[in-house]
């Protein structure tokens, strides 16, 4: 009982960016796959062992049906093991448990992964204390909604208090989860020694081997560093020290201003320091459609402490020591030349993240990673290095590097499972929803604008776009956070979407509607007719749907003729 | 249609950023926007009469539009609605009156109540083109949306002062709109001396990141030298929110003293020397900027005044403050935050007065007699020298500036000796004199006044044997010093004589310096005016 408790309390943990979440076992992450009603946790999981008991022989049939090529025919330890169990690990190994194989996951720090523990939940603790700070420091919006507040403050050692409390919460419910299921979590690094076989073990301790019919890969990332930049975790930081909130710097840079960055310059303006973005690419926040990121630079950049530095690259950085603060050389993107110096007092490293692949022993298989990355096809299936398919060999997330979200990565392995019980699938990734918990939030799902005029282009097809803003929606209004956009992508003459982005109050909850309706091939004129409670935030996309022009059959006839 | 100084353009919504507002909303919201920005316009200068005019046009008329944007050149009349004029003007001496109706400039409109500057998104047209009435010109880009701008006249764009992708501040003319072919020579004569004449009113724009005061030292310092920045002829280094500050408050941030970690210069600093009191910590902008619009001479007056107040008796006049007298009132509110206390010390001044006869003859007053006993007995305790910014935290002060009290006409100022410790008598002296001139002649800088780190004020000229001084705010103590007076003192053997004592009244912040601190800070400076052979050392 204690167990379905926690985790109906997981689903409600905020999650994702860069990274995403985790945790509760059953009711996620079936993004398309299925549209079975889900289960009441108990219930699944007790019709699920049962059916492992059952399929165990089935699965056995099959190695040894398979087992002439290349291997000598015998039984394997585990119908799957996974690599790693961050949260697409964990994703993959409860679908494996639902599908009825027997499964293991080999880690070799702790469960959970970088999303968990250094990443997407414990940043939402902080983002939900700089979102609160923000509020209560918002004096005219407190004015207009009629409140007084007398100055608002933090107790540093608390907000890193609430942060780590929620990460180590969750690695637990993730441990049970997988436990209770029947999980064998086999701890210590795991490095591929050939076809099926995996050897793991902690550093001075004798390996084991173990055997499997079916391996995913799904070893994650690292923070990227670039060259130059001496990191000392206490004035030069990743994301991985910055999550500790070991102190909040008076003036801070932060080396790139993508997800992470945006994120964390939230949280420290927020806290009251003063932040310098440096990106390489001539405009911030890269990445967005570019007129999300016009409006979110007008409301998350301009009217903050925030000022900024574009086509440059931090070249050398210097940890604040011998009485001198942090020193950053910013060079020309272009021209190379050297372009100004800055003193700060801190710098975060956000310059996006490097496949963690080193030590998994791909050489034995004769698969060569592409800057870290392992390759894969659609399938997420492993090419070796003359363009072959490694059979039974599967990698997901960040380590494969198609989509470096938690939420697509934990999609990825479910979409494995279901291939290697017998079901072909391939993971739609525009219909991968991503979001940015700013406040306001941004998401969006699908293509850009550019990218769907470029497509558009391509293969010969119109596009229109719809917009609506959040100034008309009444909850919104209620909320007094009328700054908001959201923006519809799609074909006029089918109707179908290809992309949304929405800038605004809870924007990375509003989202799943619209990637929902793109997982699963509805149209928008099926879609508009849809009912939304009113008053509420999702009358943003209601209207965004309804005012959406899709033209109707006589119409495209004579268009035609 | 307008009157000849009228607006010539009017900015029209297009179907850009804020086109999705469902019209019924969104023309109430601009509706709004509009009202309070001509709101603003009344009150904020005496000019507002043309803009009056200006307003019943666009009311009567339902497009939704919003300042001028054009105007012709005849500008030195509405030049104090707009502070930038005064550039133009002075660039453009009389020709104006040749030119008149002819050439028009085309202004940055303001397009919301919030609007300091705009950012030139595009050029509909270039230079060359002929513009016919009701035509967009430029899109421009303010802190909300993205407008078009349209000509309300009929001629010939002849030339663009800002180009795309610049920035410019409400009001300065973005491009020169000829009348006729004729006249496009002389309006691009024009438009050169204008870009020319914004050259002095560049640097405001410059920040623009990345370039931000980069004014050619970076190639001078490649990376190897990166060690040895901290010594040497300095780059200016000021934080995020400072540039922002300085630009919208019009402070040259080169001439800012910076008193954060490593010199760099804050926020406070910005503030400080934009004559603001500076603003909690975390406070959102847009506080801040309401503020700015207001005519500067009575900027910070404005805030506090209750209606409460009994009405005045019949007869009296009412004199408004002036901006230094607004600015010590400012300041004397906002000491009422700090929990301060009292310490008094009398202090034998028989060997100063001595000494004061031997040097006086050399040029030093007692001021500076008195600032550098306060100095040395500062530098023995630091703490004295320190304050609290914050209210979390002490700020140990790395100079020990004395400011020194001084009246001048009708006003309070407060000159600083810096490193009084460090410079000696003949030279504070002299400093000191420069100081009190420059006063007289307005001529203060800001950190010339603002960077005191302990303040001295002596009433003992006037007679008055002691009294009790406010602390100012930024600073963690102030010393009031009374008149030097005969006074009958009993030794420890019971002997009687009759000695010169003087009292020394200190306030102090508690949050930071206590009782004990004060005594020992006082029993110093005590040792030292008895004893006073170091002051000339």
């Amino acid at each position: 009982m204690h167990s379905t408790l926690s985790f109906s309390r997981a689903t409600t943990v905020p999650t994702t960016n860069y990274a995403f979440h985790s945790q509760s076992p059953i009711n996620l992450r079936f993004c398309g796959l299925r549209r079975e009603a889900f289960g009441i946790s108990i219930l699944t999981r007790s019709s699920s062992g049962r059916v492992r008991l059952s399929t165990r022989g089935r699965s056995k049939r099959i190695s040894a049906s398979t087992g002439n090529n290349g291997t000598p025919p015998k039984s394997f330890d585990y119908d799957l093991i996974i690599i790693g169990a961050g949260v697409g690990g964990h994703g993959a190994a409860l679908h494996a448990v639902e599908k009825g194989l027997k499964t293991a996951i080999i880690e070799g720090d702790v469960v959970g992964g970088t999303c968990v523990n250094r990443g997407c939940v414990p940043s939402k603790a902080l983002l939900a204390v700089s979102g609160r700070m923000r509020e209560l420091q918002s004096e005219h919006h407190m004015k207009a909604l009629g409140l007084q507040v007398s100055a608002a403050g933090y107790d540093r050692q608390g907000v890193a208090g609430h942060a780590n409390n929620i990460a180590s919460k969750i690695r637990s419910n993730l441990t049970n989860s997988m436990k209770a299921l029947g999980v064998d979590i086999l701890t210590g690094f795991g490095t591929i020694v050939g076809p099926q076989k995996v050897k793991y073990g902690k550093v001075g301790f004798t390996d084991n081997v173990v055997t499997a019919k079916d391996i995913i890969i799904a070893t994650g990332s690292v923070p990227f560093v670039p060259k130059g930049i001496e990191v000392d975790g206490k004035t030069v930081i990743t994301s991985d020290h910055a999550l500790k909130l070991e102190f909040v710097p008076d003036w801070i840079a932060i080396v790139g201003s993508g997800y992470i960055g945006l994120e964390f310059s939230d949280v420290y303006t927020a806290l009251g320091s003063e932040v310098t973005f440096i990106e390489a690419l001539d405009q911030l926040m890269p990445g967005f459609d570019p007129e999300i990121s016009k409006l979110a630079q007008r409301v998350l950049i301009n009217p903050r402490k925030i000022d900024y530095h574009t086509g440059v690259f931090a070249t050398k950085i210097t940890p604040a020591r011998d009485g001198k603060p942090v020193i950053i050389e910013l060079t020309d993107a272009k021209t190379k030349e050297h372009k100004d110096t800055l003193e700060v007092d801190a710098a975060l490293i956000a310059t996006g993240r490097a496949p963690f692949t080193n030590g998994l022993g791909l050489e034995n298989i004769n698969v060569v990673t592409q800057r870290g990355f392992v390759p894969v096809d659609e399938r997420m299936r492993v090419i070796d290095a003359n363009g072959n398919l490694v059979p039974h060999l599967y990698c997901i997330g960040d380590a494969n590097g198609k989509m470096m979200l938690a939420h697509a990565a934990s999609a990825q392995g479910i979409s494995v499972v279901e291939q290697v019980t017998g079901r072909d699938h391939v993971l739609n990734h525009l219909s991968v929803p991503a979001a940015c918990f700013t406040h306001p939030e941004i998401s969006m799902v699908g293509l850009t604008e550019p990218q769907a005029r470029e497509k558009a282009v391509k293969e010969g097809f119109e596009i229109s776009v719809a917009k609506t803003s959040f100034k008309a929606n009444t909850k919104a209004l209620a909320e007094n956070e009328g700054e908001g956009l959201a923006k519809l992508i799609y074909r006029p003459d089918n109707g179908e979407i290809l992309g949304v982005h929405i800038f605004g109050l809870h924007a990375a909850d509003l989202i799943h509607e619209a990637s929902n309706a793109i997982a699963l091939g509805t149209r928008i004129q099926d879609i508009k007719f849809a009912v939304h409670a009113h008053p509420t935030l999702s009358e943003v996309l209601d209207e965004l749907f309804k005012s959406a022009k899709v033209l109707d059959m006589k119409t495209l006839r004579k268009m035609k003729s | 249609m307008q009157t000849q100084l009228g607006s010539a353009a009017f900015p029209r919504l297009l179907r850009r950023s804020l086109s999705y507002i469902p019209s019924i909303l969104y023309s109430l919201h601009s509706l709004l926007n509009l009202f309070h920005f001509f709101r603003f316009l009344s009150n904020s200068a005496p000019q507002s009469q043309k803009h009056k005019e200006m307003a019943s046009p666009f009311l009567s008329n339902t497009t939704i539009s919003f300042s001028s944007s054009l105007s012709s050149s005849s500008l030195p009349r509405i030049a104090p609605s707009i502070p930038f004029s005064s550039i133009r003007s002075n660039s453009t001496p009389r020709r104006i009156l040749t030119v008149r109706s002819k050439i028009r400039e085309i202004f940055m409109p303001a397009l919301s109540s919030t609007m300091t500057e705009g950012k030139i998104v595009s050029w509909v047209k270039s230079e060359g083109d002929v513009l016919s009435k009701g035509e967009s010109v430029v899109v421009v880009e303010s802190d909300k949306a993205d407008m078009d701008v349209e000509t309300f006249y009929d001629g010939i764009l002849a030339a663009i002062v800002v180009g795309e992708g610049e920035t410019a501040p409400v009001g300065a003319a973005i491009g020169i709109l000829a009348e006729t072919e004729d006249e496009i020579a002389e309006a691009k004569a024009k438009a050169a001396s204008k870009s020319g004449a914004s050259t002095p009113s560049a640097p405001p724009p410059a920040p623009a990141p990345g370039a931000a005061s980069t004014p050619g030292p970076p190639k001078s310092t490649p990376a190897p030298a990166a060690p040895t920045v901290a010594e040497g002829p300095r780059k200016t280094v000021a934080t995020p929110f400072a540039k922002k500050l300085a630009k919208q408050h019009k402070v040259d941030i080169e001439s800012v003293v910076g008193t954060g970690p490593y010199g760099r210069i804050t926020p406070e600093d910005i503030e400080a020397a934009a004559g603001l009191s500076p603003s909690k910590k975390n406070v959102g902008l847009a506080v801040v900027v309401e503020t700015k619009p207001a005519a500067p001479a009575k900027a910070p007056a404005a805030s506090a005044a209750p209606s409460s107040l009994p009405p005045p008796v019949p007869g009296s006049t009412v004199v408004p403050f002036t901006t230094m007298q607004a600015a010590v009132s400012k300041n004397m509110v906002e000491s009422l935050s700090v929990p301060t206390f009292r310490v008094g010390y009398p202090v034998t001044t028989d060997a100063l007065d001595a000494l004061y006869e031997k040097v006086k003859p050399k040029g030093v007053t007692m001021t500076a007699l008195l600032a550098k006993a306060a100095a040395m007995a500062l530098a023995q305790h630091p703490l004295v020298n320190s304050s609290c910014k914050d209210g979390k935290s002490f700020t140990y002060n790395s100079n020990i500036n004395i400011a020194v009290a001084v009246a001048i006409n009708g006003g309070l100022i407060t000159p600083v000796l810096q490193d009084a410790d460090k410079l000696d008598l003949y030279l504070l002296s002299q400093k000191w004199k420069e100081l009190v001139e420059k006063a007289r002649a307005k001529q203060l800088q800001p950190q010339e006044y603002n960077s005191g780190t302990f303040t001295l004020s002596n009433l003992g000229m006037f007679g008055v044997d002691r009294f009790d001084a406010i602390l100012p705010p930024g600073q963690g103590a102030i010393m009031a010093v009374g008149a030097s007076k005969p006074t009958v003192v009993a030794d420890a053997d019971g002997f009687f004589s009759v000695k010169n004592k003087m009292l020394v009244n200190v306030t102090a912040d508690h949050r930071i310096i206590y009782g004990a601190d004060l005594a020992a800070f006082l029993q110093t400076f005590s040792k030292i005016v008895e004893n006073p052979e170091s002051l000339t050392l």
